[in-house]
């Protein structure tokens, strides 16, 4: 297959609104003879599905939660970025662009990372506008911080909870539109296939959560906007119920899965505690603005970390990083940490853990300071630890957080399908190796707001539809493979709940497939996998009915596909013999410890082909070029 | 650490329900109240019995799914925190815990523990929101919005939407969640145009999901995991009140 | 949508209704108890008598007085039906329902109070309206107040229901503010303090007179018959 980007012509800065304007329109009138499906409610989905009805098409939403407004971007935090230059710091449209490109390590496509660049301002206008309350200064102005990566402070922020009030803003403008009649809304629905009819994306087959009823939807396009899978790795940051069903099942029928390796490690996570641990908690990005982190220099220190001296603690971001500090970006810290930590330097009962410590913030600006920026954060240390961090310094280690990989788009965020766009973190397209902090929501909130719109319009101008009811044979095909899915899921009847072996698969990801990689450990995670998904199919337990809410059933489905998922990822781990952003191979390494890219060999995103059940993928690659900035060492020295 | 629970299990809306009593042990202090009842949803599917369905997501306390009366209080016996939030270190060992569903008309069990809170979406959709449409805005720092305003507005903005309110109110109340969102609005100048429209539809469709009346018992704000303040209900009144009455 | 009846009908109308009847009666309750106090002049009664007599004469006080009694109506059955209207929003109650911990006794309490209101209401008019406004003859209102709180059982009566009617303005006088949207950051720390003096003063205030009648007066008056 060969990979068309579909990148427009012309210098960087004109190549959007050119685009723009060569791309084909719907008559207003018109619009609402089309039907649009969008699968997700988070920040790209709801933002898409709400733009869409405005424009006047018909819009299917769906969710697997109760109410759009549970999508796991609630959960962010920081906050999102926008080159508005308010701060008059020297921030510009082209200097997000490229500390975007080069804080992924150069393994993304230079068009899309200016594009969103160039409109993620417009989103903070949206935002206010739809009444997001977010920090503002005593002048009533909107107030930034920084974030990894950066030098300037383009960082918009609500507290702690900048995720949750642009969520929130995305779902009012959808509540209006469902109020309106606009969106049809259909809650707890999980997205189980997509249908292919002539090679076209024509709908999706959906299991009601709530009834077990298998439901077909036809449209004239579907919209993917289903999140990342970064629960393949069981402990994440991620939502219980995120899943990789969607994306996997769009694979499967012949999507191409791109760069599935590459994943980011948060480095401030609340460290593991036990084995009952059902998920990780993150703590923002935003502390290593105030926090510093340390660990003894001593190994096997046991003193309180308020015992140890200046002179025997090693800040060794501070040490390695003298311009960037603490600020580095999420890769460069993790990785440090896992090092440190390796080395026998962590802290804690489980040595695997740093201090990021406030000490120095409390005694420069006073604790009631720390507590209007950071208090509900705190206050969450504090919760689940019992720990007080005003007291002491927080115990972090890193925790798998975002996927930057997912299905191979088009600059018109078009996958290989034609009609199945995706959006938002399922897609792969705009933080190349290595997300930057607070890009992820103004990924998310571009791809709805202000790209899927126009290229959706394009799309549908320039096709030619046949109309299909739903019981059309491909739709009869697909409802009838997904019942029988659900049945033999439940007839597996073995003796291990589904959770024991998504628990056996997470362990093998995170030793294996996680902050550091090596050909040897991916080659042991290539034969390990397919064994727990044996496990899986001879030995799972799935108790339930197909016809009532049934929590193992769902979760039996989610782990079926992550666990094969999980060997694309490790797969496409070891064919990229370099280490670059969020992947970083032990063999691939500058004497100093840093990522060595080979830009040589592997200066492409690598699309994945599915070729059938127990056949290896193929591989395409789209080569990336880039014109305007030179890959270079990056550098946060 | 010992515990024994009493769980309300119901297989469907339409089934009547009961409690069923369970035994879970060598639960970690430091373990959540949800990771708990994964020891114990473990535990029944081995037992080849059904888990135990609860709404769960995040488990960090912002998503809004998870809720559940714990003991009799909505979150449990914490202030400030959603059922996800609740360690079994607060209980003590050997204590028995009753666990049941949020209570409310409008909020049916469909579930063992799960509710359906829709009801929440359907006050949104009736006017929880400024109508603006994508892309037609000014520049964000074109209105400046006071410290203050803005302060307090994300204060009321800081609503999960999980139903503790109205689940610990005696009337089952859902004032505090609508005055949560036409305070928001009310307080920044973007909200100002449909202010009047606004308030009238939801409080409306309030009524029309069948809440009961507030009685300003403030159970709603002592259990609300966001400590949402009801002064914004005081606020909603005053909104309502002028906007019919002028 | 803005009528009246519209605006009855939604939940916070009633509550409006509610608290602006419910003020209207504590305005009430104020007058009364300062009328009331000139039973203390130990004058045999007779500012007491004059002032009754006024406001039987009185046309305007004639004509608010229909307000008034409209007003417990309307408070005691809306209050009811705000009740029952409220218990079954629950149809399925809790099996361990913990309210006190989140709310204050006095805030779920008002339709015990304001029941025990009603029936001391029902008393109080019998007592002393009744006979003074609807009997042929004319009848000594000081009388009936010397005569009535006499009687311990009486007395003890109106000492409980008064230290309910303070147990129903401590979350009735605030609560009112609360529906009329009047409490905010700025005025809360104000405001209680008048709640303080709403529901501490005045049933206290009410409580000194069958105190006083049943300890001193009696005893005041055996006093100067014996000098005669």
């Amino acid at each position: 297959m060969t990979l068309d980007s579909k990148i427009p012509d012309g210098p960087i800065e004109k190549k959007w609104s050119n685009h723009r304007f060569n791309m084909k329109l719907v008559n207003p009138s018109n619009r609402r003879k089309y039907s649009i499906i969008v699968v997700g409610t988070g920040l790209a989905g709801a933002s898409a599905a709400a733009s869409l009805a405005e424009l006047g098409y018909n819009v299917i939403s769906l969710c697997y939660h109760e109410s759009p407004r549970r999508a796991h971007s609630i959960a962010a935090q920081g906050g999102i970025n926008a080159p508005k230059n308010y701060a008059n710091d020297g921030d510009s449209i082209y200097r997000l662009f490229y500390d975007t490109l080069k804080g992924g390590d150069y393994r993304a496509r230079e068009a899309n990372v200016y594009r969103l660049a160039e409109v993620s301002g417009s989103i903070i206008d949206q935002c206010v506008a739809q009444g997001v309350p977010f920090a503002r200064d005593y002048a009533g102005y909107l107030d930034m911080r920084s974030f990894g990566g950066a030098q300037v402070s383009r960082t918009f922020y609500s507290r702690g909870q900048t995720g949750q009030q642009l969520l929130l803003g995305a779902y009012s403008a959808l509540s209006r539109q469902i109020g309106a009649g606009t969106v049809k809304f259909f809650d707890r629905r999980e997205m189980m296939e997509l249908v292919v009819v002539d090679g076209m994306a024509r709908g999706i087959i959906c299991r009601n959560l709530r009834t077990g009823v298998i439901e077909s939807y036809v449209a004239d396009a579907v919209v993917l906007a289903t999140g990342g899978y970064a629960n393949t790795f069981y402990l994440s940051t991620m939502a219980k119920a995120s899943n990789a069903t969607a994306i996997w099942r769009a694979y499967k029928k012949g999507a191409l899965f791109a760069n599935p390796c590459f994943t980011q490690i948060h480095p401030t996570c609340i460290p593991v505690s036990g084995d009952y641990q059902s998920k990780l908690t993150l703590m923002s990005e935003s502390l290593r603005n105030d926090g510093r982190i340390w660990v003894p220099k001593k190994s096997g220190d046991s003193r309180a970390p308020s015992q140890i001296p200046e002179n025997e603690r090693d800040y060794y971001l501070e040490r390695l990083y003298p311009s960037f500090g603490n600020l580095v970006p999420r890769d460069v810290a993790s990785r440090r940490a896992k090092e440190i930590c390796d080395k026998g330097l962590g802290i804690g009962k489980t040595k695997m853990a740093v201090y990021l410590d406030f000490a120095d913030a409390i005694k420069r600006n006073g604790k009631h300071w720390i507590e209007e920026k950071y208090g509900n954060l705190f206050d969450m240390y504090h919760e689940i630890t019992a720990e007080d961090p005003y007291a002491d310094p927080m115990r972090i280690y890193p925790a798998v957080h975002y996927m930057m990989g997912g299905l191979w788009v088009d600059y018109n965020l078009m996958s290989t399908i034609p009609g199945l766009f995706v959006i938002g973190e399922a897609n792969f397209s705009d933080h190349g190796a290595n997300r930057l902090g607070a890009s992820a929501l103004m990924q998310g909130l571009a791809d709805g707001y202000f790209i899927l719109p126009y290229t959706m319009s394009d799309y549908l101008a320039k096709t030619k539809f046949s109309s299909l009811a739903i019981n059309h044979s491909e739709f009869e095909k697909a409802n009838k493979s997904v019942a029988e899915r659900v049945e033999k899921l439940l007839a597996i009847n073995g003796k291990q709940p589904v959770n024991e072996i998504h628990k056996k698969l997470g362990k093998v990801m995170w030793d294996f497939v996680g902050m550091g990689r090596n050909e040897k450990g991916l080659k042991k995670a290539l034969k390990l996998i397919p064994e727990i998904r044996e496990e899986f199919w001879n030995d799972a337990k799935v108790v339930g009915d197909s016809d009532n809410i049934s929590i193992e059933l769902e979760k039996a489905g989610r782990i079926a596909d992550f666990l094969e998922l999980a060997e694309l990822l490790a797969f496409d781990a070891l064919h990229r013999k370099e280490s670059c952003g969020g992947h970083f191979r032990e063999e691939c390494q500058t004497p100093e410890g840093e990522a060595l890219r080979n830009d040589k060999k592997f200066a492409y995103a690598a699309a994945w082909e599915f070729t059938g059940d127990g056949k290896k993928p193929k591989l395409n690659k789209e080569p990336l070029t880039f014109e305007y900035v030179k890959p270079s060492e990056r550098s946060y020295k | 650490m010992n515990f024994t629970l009493k769980i309300w299990r119901q297989k469907n809306q339409n089934d009547t329900g009961k409690f069923e009593t369970y035994e879970v042990r060598s639960i970690s202090p430091d373990a959540s109240f949800l990771e708990m009842l994964d020891v114990l949803n473990n535990q029944l599917v081995m037992e080849d019995r059904e888990p135990v369905a609860f709404d769960h997501d995040c488990r960090e306390g912002i998503c809004g799914s998870c809720g559940m009366m714990i003991n009799g209080r909505a979150h449990g016996k914490g202030r400030k925190q959603a059922t996800c939030d609740v360690r079994m270190r607060s209980f003590t060992d050997g204590q028995t815990i009753t666990v049941e569903p949020w209570r409310a008309n409008p909020f049916p069990v469909i579930k063992d523990l799960i509710v359906d809170r829709t009801a929440f979406d359907r006050i949104m959709q009736a006017g929880g929101f400024i109508s603006v449409r994508t892309g037609g805005v000014p520049d964000a720092n074109s209105t400046p919005v006071r410290k203050e305003n803005a302060e307090e507005a994300m204060d009321a903005a800081a609503c999960i939407g999980c139903g503790a309110c109205v689940a610990a109110c005696p009337n089952s109340s859902a004032m505090l969640f609508v005055a949560a969102k036409v305070s928001q609005f009310a307080l920044l100048p973007q909200g100002q145009p449909e202010r009047k429209e606004r308030v009238q539809k939801m409080v409306a469709q309030m009524d029309k999901e069948g809440f009961g009346n507030c009685s300003n018992n403030y159970a709603c704000e002592a259990e609300c995991p966001k400590g949402i303040s009801v002064t914004h209900i005081a606020r909603l009144n005053r909104e309502f009140l002028l906007a019919k009455l002028t | 949508m803005n009528n009246i009846f519209a605006f009855y009908y939604s939940s916070i109308g009633k509550k409006v209704l509610m608290s602006l009847t419910g003020l209207f009666l504590i305005i009430f309750l104020t007058e009364h108890l300062v009328g009331n106090l000139l039973l203390f002049a130990n004058d045999q009664g007779k500012m007491y008598e004059a002032y009754g007599d006024f406001l039987v004469s009185n046309p305007v006080i004639r004509f608010i007085e229909i307000f008034l009694f409209l007003g417990v109506l309307g408070h005691a059955i809306l209050g009811v039906i705000l009740w029952f209207k409220n218990r079954m929003t629950r149809p399925v109650k809790y099996k361990s329902f913990r309210l006190k911990d989140n709310a204050t006794l006095a805030s779920r309490t008002t339709i015990i109070t304001g029941s025990v209101i009603g029936i001391f209401l029902y008393i109080h008019l019998k007592t002393f309206f009744i006979p003074s406004r609807f009997s042929a003859e004319k009848v000594s209102t000081y009388e009936l107040v010397v005569k009535a709180f006499s009687n311990p059982w009486y007395d003890a009566f109106y000492l409980v229901a008064l230290f309910l009617l303070g147990y129903h303005l401590r979350h009735g006088f605030q609560s009112a503010f609360q529906t009329l949207g009047l409490r905010n950051k700025t005025y809360t720390s104000f405001l209680d303090l008048l709640a303080c003096i709403v529901w501490c003063l005045i049933p206290l205030g009410f409580a000194a007179i069958p105190i006083y009648f049943f300890f001193f007066h009696q005893a005041a008056s055996t006093v100067i018959m014996g000098v005669h």
